[in-house]
């Protein structure tokens, strides 16, 4: 069976507690990951690219800041670059936007998955991670109606559990695909994805 | 049959061609993402069910044209917007001009004109007043005539305060402004050799001999054969000699002119044109 990949991407939204947070999922994932993750995380706008380069140094992945127009790749984690908005073009490639902050956030997890849901459809997962507002609700209940796969982070387990109690939530009719732990999300993205091992735990 | 998702993505590319033929702005070759988020915005906030519905109006009735247009060019700008980008004008551009008797500067996508009087500021500041003329240049012409005002409003004062201490700013920012109620008013000697003009960088030509190209968050929007239309129109407005500066998160990598321009300091996006012609 040659069967194409189900999936082409895999979108994350975090906030406060992302960075340990994505620290170890991103050390977790095997260097052959299949797919390519674009990350929002909530931070200040004069931050500079300090995360982007902590989390490279954790992850097998190769993990970096956004550039626009970039084609993005499996085994690659994009970051939001602080200041500005993610976005995913309908042919695939990333975008970067100055426009206003969205629900106060930019980058806005919300602004890179309805994109990202309008360019993938269902082959996109989508990932809310622990965070103090609500920002992704409406980008996961988006990527469920383009057919897109929710996953959130068990509220129990979030460091911050709004974000995810919100996304629950806003996803009610519909409902989340998987609620789990941080530990368990590796494994359950490798197996969605259907390649490689994870290493360590 | 297609689905609802499918039929409105149709619906906004018949839109922008509509919008092409009637108006001549082409927004067919911005990036997609973005346009079809504030569009999408701007049907929610309208009386129309879809853009079918719109269409008719909006290619007949020039002012709600108008108003979307205002609604989908991004106008965001402020006061030192990255300082540190300013800080390096400051400190390794600001030299090379003060060697001209006269600078010319354009401001290509100016937006509300904040680029362009902290640019001013930083210019009198360092001694170079009266030794140089701006243009700044924008699309939007609504917000050109706000630009040429120079009113600021005082709930932003603040944050620009930090900003311009940030980037290297020698007085004190209040000195540049006079509160009106919650307006702050740009000093009149800011102003008065900016030309505030409009331009459109997908169409329009060049601009002769400048010192200073600023094109800042305005190709982020763009596909990559208008960014290229642009970038020709910069390096040919470019004496040699001259600055190109771009935003934070763009480049000249792997881009048509690169190989006559060297970054003045890796990440400042300030590109030197090289004196050498070898075109
Ligand atoms: C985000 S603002 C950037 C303002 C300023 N340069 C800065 O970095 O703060 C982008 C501006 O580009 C203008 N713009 C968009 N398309 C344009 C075009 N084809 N020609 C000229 N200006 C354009 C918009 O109207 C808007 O004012």
């Amino acid at each position: 069976m040659t069967a194409l990949p189900k999936f082409r991407a895999v979108v994350i939204g975090v906030s406060s507690g992302g960075v340990q947070a994505l620290s170890a999922l991103l050390g977790t994932l095997p260097a052959d990951f299949a797919l390519p993750i674009l990350i929002v995380q909530h931070i200040g706008p004069d931050a500079g690219d300090g995360l982007a380069r902590l989390l490279d140094s954790q992850s097998p992945l190769h993990v970096k800041e956004a550039d626009e127009m970039e084609q993005p790749a499996p085994g690659h984690v994009y970051l939001a670059p602080p200041n500005y908005h993610l976005l995913v073009e309908p042919d695939g490639h990333l975008a970067l936007s100055a426009d206003l902050p969205v629900s106060y956030a930019r980058p806005s997890v919300d602004v890179l998955f309805e994109s990202a849901a309008e360019a993938f459809g269902p082959a996109l997962i989508g990932i809310i991670l622990t965070g103090a507002n609500h920002d992704g609700s409406r980008g996961l209940a988006h990527i469920k109606a383009r057919g897109g796969l929710a996953i959130v982070q068990d509220p129990a387990d979030a460091e911050a559990p709004q974000m995810p109690l919100a996304a629950i939530a806003a996803l009610a009719a519909s409902s989340v695909d998987h609620v789990v732990a941080l530990a368990a999300l590796p494994a359950l993205l490798v197996t969605l994805t259907h390649r490689g091992t994870c290493h360590g735990q | 049959m297609m689905t609802d998702d499918e039929i409105h993505d149709v619906e906004i590319r018949l839109l922008l061609e509509g919008i092409h033929q009637v108006y001549g702005y082409d927004f067919r070759d911005y990036a997609e993402a973005s346009i079809r988020r504030r569009l999408s915005h701007w049907l929610a906030e309208s009386p129309y069910a879809n853009f079918s519905e719109a269409q008719a109006h909006l290619l007949r009735e020039r002012p709600l044209f108008e108003a979307l247009l205002a609604g989908i060019t991004v106008n965001v700008t402020e006061m030192f917007r990255d300082p540190l980008f300013f800080k390096a004008v400051r400190e390794q551009v600001v030299p090379f001009l003060k060697t001209y008797p006269f600078v010319k500067i354009w401001h290509a996508g100016c937006a509300t004109g904040e680029e362009a009087y902290s640019m001013a500021i930083l210019l009198h500041e360092e001694g170079l007043a009266g030794r140089y003329r701006m243009y700044a240049t924008d699309i939007n012409e609504s917000v050109l005539q706000h630009a040429a005002e120079g009113v600021l409003s005082i709930g932003d004062m603040q944050r620009f305060t930090r900003n311009y201490q940030k980037s290297g700013g020698k007085r004190s920012f209040a000195d540049y402004y006079t509160a009106r109620y919650d307006r702050a008013i740009l000093a009149a000697e800011l102003r008065k050799d900016i030309v505030f003009a409009p331009h459109n960088l997908a169409v329009d030509a060049e601009f002769g001999e400048m010192h200073v190209v600023l094109c800042r968050n305005v190709m982020i929007y763009f596909k990559a054969a208008l960014k290229e239309r642009c970038l020709r129109l910069f390096d040919d407005s470019l004496l040699p000699g001259g600055f190109l500066c771009l935003g934070m998160k763009e480049n000249l990598e792997r881009r048509m002119p690169s190989e006559r321009y060297t970054e003045i300091a890796p990440g400042t996006r300030i590109y030197r044109k090289h004196y050498d012609r070898t075109a």
